[in-house]
C-alpha cells in the first residue's frame, strides 16, 4: 500500500540510518542537515557562479568556492570581495563574462589588502559596516609582493578577512618560484639542476606565524581536503572585527605536475604527513590544531607531484633520501611544534 | 575668509571643506604638513566623518584610496616626488577604473642624487597615467583648484592631480582665502559614484580586457579627457560665479596681447616671469606670459589663441626628458601656427635652485636677439660640468660625478639654497 492511498503526503521520507565507522567515507549527504557543508544548500549564494575558466582540479578554485559561500552565509549576503592579480581573478572574469555574483573588485596584484581597507572604510564612513570585507590573493600576491600592504592592514586592524589560495609558487605566469615555495620543489626559476636540486632550503616565509606576530585577532589554515574545517574557520573568522587571516593550502595540477583528481588527496596527504599544520590561532596563541588522523611519511605526499619527481627514480623509490629526509624533518618539527599526533587533537 | 596662512594649510583647509570622507596619509617632504593638517582636523572633529588612515606607502595610500573610491567615498592623498613613483602602478590603476580620486602633488625633483626641493620631475613622470593634471601658480589658485578638482573629478568620474610647487607654495606663507563652508557646499554636490561596490547591486570591478576591447576602452578615457576639457572651461566659470574670482581654466595670460615674445610655464614660476614682465614692458620689450594651469588635458586651442602671432616662443620648463630636451615645449610646439615662430626651451630650476628675475630677463634678451638656443639649461655652471668631463675622460675611475663636482664647488653650495 502507498503512502497515497494511505492518505498521507507523498513527500515523506524515511530517514536513513548510517553508521560511522571511524571515517569521512560516508560521505555529506548522510550527515545531519545542520552539519552538512554549504554547498548542500540549494540557496547557496554561488558567489562563484560556474562557467568560470579554472583548471580542471584547480583547488584554488575549490577553496574560494566555499570560502566566499560561507563567509557569505555568515554575512547574510552582506560582503564585499577584493581580489589581488592572478589565477582566481583572471578565470572568473575575461570580460565581459564575470563569474563573481557579489560585489567584487580586483586593482593590482600588490594591494588587494590596501583596496580592502579602503572598502573597509568607505563602509564604515558611509554608516554600513554591517557589509563585511573579504580580501583574496595566491600567495605571491600575499607573502611577496602584497606582504607590504597586508602587513600594514593587519597593523592597523582594519576590519578585513584576508585570504590566502596558497599553490606555493606563480602559477598564473608559468610556474616561478614564490617566497611560498616549499624546499626541493621545482619550478620554472627552480630548475632541478644542479648540487640542490629545485627549491633551496632555508629558504620563504611562513606566513600564518608572521600574521600571528602582528597580534590580529584569528589566523588559522586549512586545506580544500577538509570544506567542512574550512567553512568553520571563514564563519569563525566572520565572527571577529578587525584583521584576519586565512591561509588555505589549493593544490595546482598544473604547477604540481599531478593529477587533477588527486587535488584533494594531495591536500590531505600534506596535512596527514605534518608538511601543512592546519590550526587556528586567536589573539597571537594557537588554539587548536587538527591533529593527523593517518600518519603518513612525506614521500607519500611528494610521489604523487611531478614537482618532486627528480628525488624519485624510474620506478617511484626514493632517489634522493638525503632531500626526503630533510623534508621529513620539517614534517616531524611541525608535528611536534602542533602536538599533531596528540589523542585529544584527534 | 582671509587669512596669512602657510600654503600646506591653506590646502588643507580648502580639502576638509570639500569634506573627504577616506584621507591617507603617508610623509614625504614637502607633500607632509598638508595630509598633517587634515589629521588633526579630523582628530580634532573639526572635520567629520572623516576617516584619516596612516597607511605604510605611497602605494597603499593610493591603493586604500582606490578602494575607498569605488565603495562610494569621497578619497584624498597627498604625495610628492619618489611617493608619487612608488605610488605609480597605482595611479594608473585608479585612472584605468575612473575612480574620482583627488591627490595633491608637492612637486619635487627625483633622484638620484637625492634632493627634497621643487621642481616638476614627478609630475612629468605621470603625464600619460589619465589623471587630470592641474597646476597651480599661487597658493589661492592651489586652493581654488582643489574644490574645483572634487567637482570635476566626481562628474567625469577621473581622478585629478593638483600640482603645487614644493616649497615654493607648499611652505610659503601668504594671503589667501579659504572658502566658506556653506560656499563650497553650494559649489560641490556630495558624491554620486557612477557604480560603486553594494551588496544590493553587485557589480565586478576591474576584469580582464583583451585585444578585441582594449584601444577602444583607451580612446573612451581620451575622449573622457577631451570632455574634461571642456568642462574645466565651465567649472572655472561656476566657481567665478560661485565664489567671486576667477581661478583655474585652462591657461592664464599677462601681456600677450601685443606681445612679440611669448613665455610659457607651470606652476609658481610664472610669479618671477610675470615680474620680469612687468621690467621689461618698462624698458618697452614686447613679452607676454602663458601659465598653462591644465596641463592633461593639454589646452592645445586655448593656449594656440595665447601665443598668437608672437615670433618667439620660451618655454621655461622645471623638468627636462634627459637624452632630448623639453617635455612640455613638445606639447607647446603644436599650438604654435606660424612656421617661422621660434622655440626654445629653457630648462629651469631644477631641485631647487631659484629662478631670478634676472635669469629670464637675461633669457628673453637673448631670444629677441636671437642668441637663445633651442634648448638651454639656465644658469649651468659650464665650469663644473667640464671639469668634471674633463675628470671622466682622463682616467676610468674618476669616482662619483655628483660628489666630485659638490668638491669642487665647496661647502657654499648647499648655504647657498
Amino acid at each position: 500500500m502507498s503512502a497515497a492511498e494511505n492518505g498521507k503526503p507523498m513527500t515523506t521520507t524515511q530517514p536513513v540510518k548510517f553508521y560511522q565507522v571511524g571515517s569521512f567515507a560516508v560521505g555529506n549527504r548522510l550527515v545531519d542537515p545542520s552539519q552538512r557543508t554549504i554547498q548542500a544548500d540549494a540557496a547557496r549564494a554561488n558567489s562563484i557562479t560556474s562557467g568560470h575558466r579554472g583548471c580542471q582540479g584547480c583547488g584554488e578554485a575549490l577553496g574560494a568556492r566555499y570560502v566566499l559561500d560561507a563567509a557569505m552565509r555568515a554575512t547574510e549576503g552582506k560582503l564585499v570581495a577584493v581580489n589581488a592579480t592572478g589565477c582566481l581573478e583572471v578565470f572568473t572574469t575575461p570580460y565581459p563574462e564575470t563569474s563573481w555574483q557579489l560585489p567584487w573588485i580586483h586593482s593590482l596584484f600588490g594591494n588587494a589588502a590596501s583596496v580592502a581597507t579602503g572598502v573597509a572604510a568607505a563602509l564604515e564612513i558611509r554608516g554600513r559596516d554591517d557589509v563585511r570585507v573579504i580580501a583574496q590573493a595566491g600567495d605571491g600576491g600575499t607573502v611577496d609582493i602584497g606582504f607590504g600592504c597586508l602587513s600594514g592592514m593587519f597593523e592597523r586592524n582594519d576590519d578585513v578577512l584576508f585570504v590566502c589560495y596558497d599553490n606555493q609558487a606563480y602559477m598564473n605566469t608559468g610556474v616561478q618560484r614564490s617566497g611560498a615555495t616549499p624546499p626541493a620543489a621545482r619550478t620554472a626559476t627552480t630548475e632541478t639542476v644542479g648540487r640542490e636540486p629545485g627549491n633551496p632550503f632555508g629558504q620563504g616565509k611562513d606566513l600564518p606565524r608572521l600574521a600571528m606576530a602582528h597580534g590580529i585577532r584569528y589566523v588559522a589554515t586549512a586545506t580544500v581536503a577538509d570544506l567542512h574545517d574550512l567553512e568553520a574557520k571563514v564563519e569563525r573568522a566572520m565572527g571577529f572585527r578587525g584583521a584576519r587571516y586565512l591561509h588555505v593550502l589549493v593544490p595546482c595540477p598544473l604547477g604540481w605536475s599531478s593529477a587533477p583528481e588527486d587535488t584533494i588527496r594531495i591536500a590531505r596527504l600534506a596535512k596527514e604527513s605534518g608538511l601543512f599544520p592546519v590550526f587556528e590561532a586567536v589573539d597571537g596563541e594557537v588554539t587548536a590544531a587538527s591533529g593527523i588522523r593517518k600518519l603518513v611519511p612525506v614521500e607519500e605526499y611528494l610521489r604523487l607531484q611531478g614537482r618532486f619527481r627528480h628525488l624519485f627514480d624510474s620506478s617511484g623509490a626514493v632517489a634522493r633520501s638525503d632531500v626526503v629526509a630533510r623534508l621529513q624533518q620539517s614534517a616531524d618539527a611541525n608535528i611536534e611544534k602542533f602536538g599533531l599526533l596528540r589523542r585529544e587533537m584527534v | 575668509m582671509l587669512s596669512q596662512l602657510e600654503g600646506s594649510r591653506a590646502v588643507a583647509e580648502a580639502v576638509a571643506c570639500c569634506r573627504p570622507q577616506v584621507v591617507c596619509a603617508y610623509p614625504i617632504t614637502p607633500q607632509t604638513h598638508i595630509v598633517e593638517g587634515i589629521g588633526a582636523m579630523v582628530k580634532s572633529q573639526q572635520l567629520e566623518h572623516c576617516r584619516f588612515i596612516n597607511v605604510e606607502s605611497e602605494f597603499a595610500a593610493m591603493s586604500v584610496a582606490i578602494g575607498a573610491s569605488a565603495t562610494g567615498a569621497r578619497a584624498y592623498t597627498a604625495t610628492a616626488s619618489q611617493g608619487l613613483l612608488f605610488m605609480i602602478e597605482a595611479v594608473y590603476n585608479a585612472a584605468g577604473l575612473g575612480l574620482p580620486v583627488v591627490m595633491t602633488l608637492a612637486n619635487r625633483t627625483i633622484g638620484a642624487p637625492i634632493n627634497i626641493w621643487n621642481d616638476h620631475s614627478d609630475a612629468m613622470a605621470v603625464r600619460d597615467s589619465g589623471w587630470v593634471m592641474l597646476f597651480a601658480e599661487d597658493n589661492q589658485t592651489a586652493v581654488d583648484l582643489h574644490i574645483q578638482a572634487f567637482r570635476l573629478a566626481e562628474e567625469l568620474s577621473l581622478p585629478v592631480m593638483v600640482c603645487v610647487d614644493g616649497y615654493v607654495l607648499t611652505h610659503a606663507t601668504e594671503r589667501v582665502d579659504v572658502p566658506a563652508q556653506e560656499q563650497v557646499d553650494a559649489f560641490l554636490p556630495p558624491y554620486e559614484p557612477r557604480q560603486v561596490l553594494d551588496p544590493a547591486d553587485p557589480v565586478s570591478i576591474g576584469a580582464m580586457v583583451g585585444p578585441e576591447a582594449f584601444t577602444e576602452v583607451r580612446y573612451l578615457a581620451h575622449a573622457t579627457q577631451l570632455r574634461a576639457l571642456e568642462r574645466i572651461g565651465e567649472v572655472a566659470t561656476e566657481f567665478a560665479e560661485t565664489f567671486g574670482r576667477h581661478s583655474g581654466g585652462h591657461v592664464s595670460t599677462y601681456h600677450v596681447e601685443d606681445a612679440e615674445v611669448v613665455v610659457v610655464a607651470l606652476g609658481s614660476v610664472l610669479g618671477t616671469i610675470k615680474d620680469a614682465t612687468d621690467e621689461l614692458r618698462d624698458d618697452g620689450t614686447r613679452v607676454g606670459v602663458v601659465g598653462i594651469t591644465s596641463f592633461r588635458p593639454f589646452p592645445l586651442d586655448a593656449l594656440h589663441e595665447a601665443i598668437g602671432d608672437a615670433r618667439k616662443v620660451v618655454v621655461i620648463e622645471r623638468a627636462f626628458s634627459v637624452g632630448f630636451g623639453g617635455v612640455l615645449s613638445i606639447d607647446v610646439g603644436l599650438a604654435i601656427s606660424d612656421a617661422k615662430a621660434r622655440l626654445s626651451t629653457v630648462v629651469a630650476g631644477l631641485g631647487g635652485r631659484a629662478v631670478t628675475e634676472a635669469g629670464i630677463i637675461g633669457v628673453v634678451k637673448d631670444a629677441l636677439g636671437n642668441r637663445l638656443e633651442a634648448l638651454r639649461f639656465l644658469d649651468l655652471d659650464k665650469e663644473v660640468v667640464n671639469r668634471e668631463l674633463a675628470r671622466m675622460a682622463g682616467t676610468r675611475r674618476s669616482g662619483l660625478s655628483t660628489e666630485n663636482m659638490v668638491r669642487d664647488l665647496g661647502t657654499v653650495a648647499s648655504g647657498a639654497l
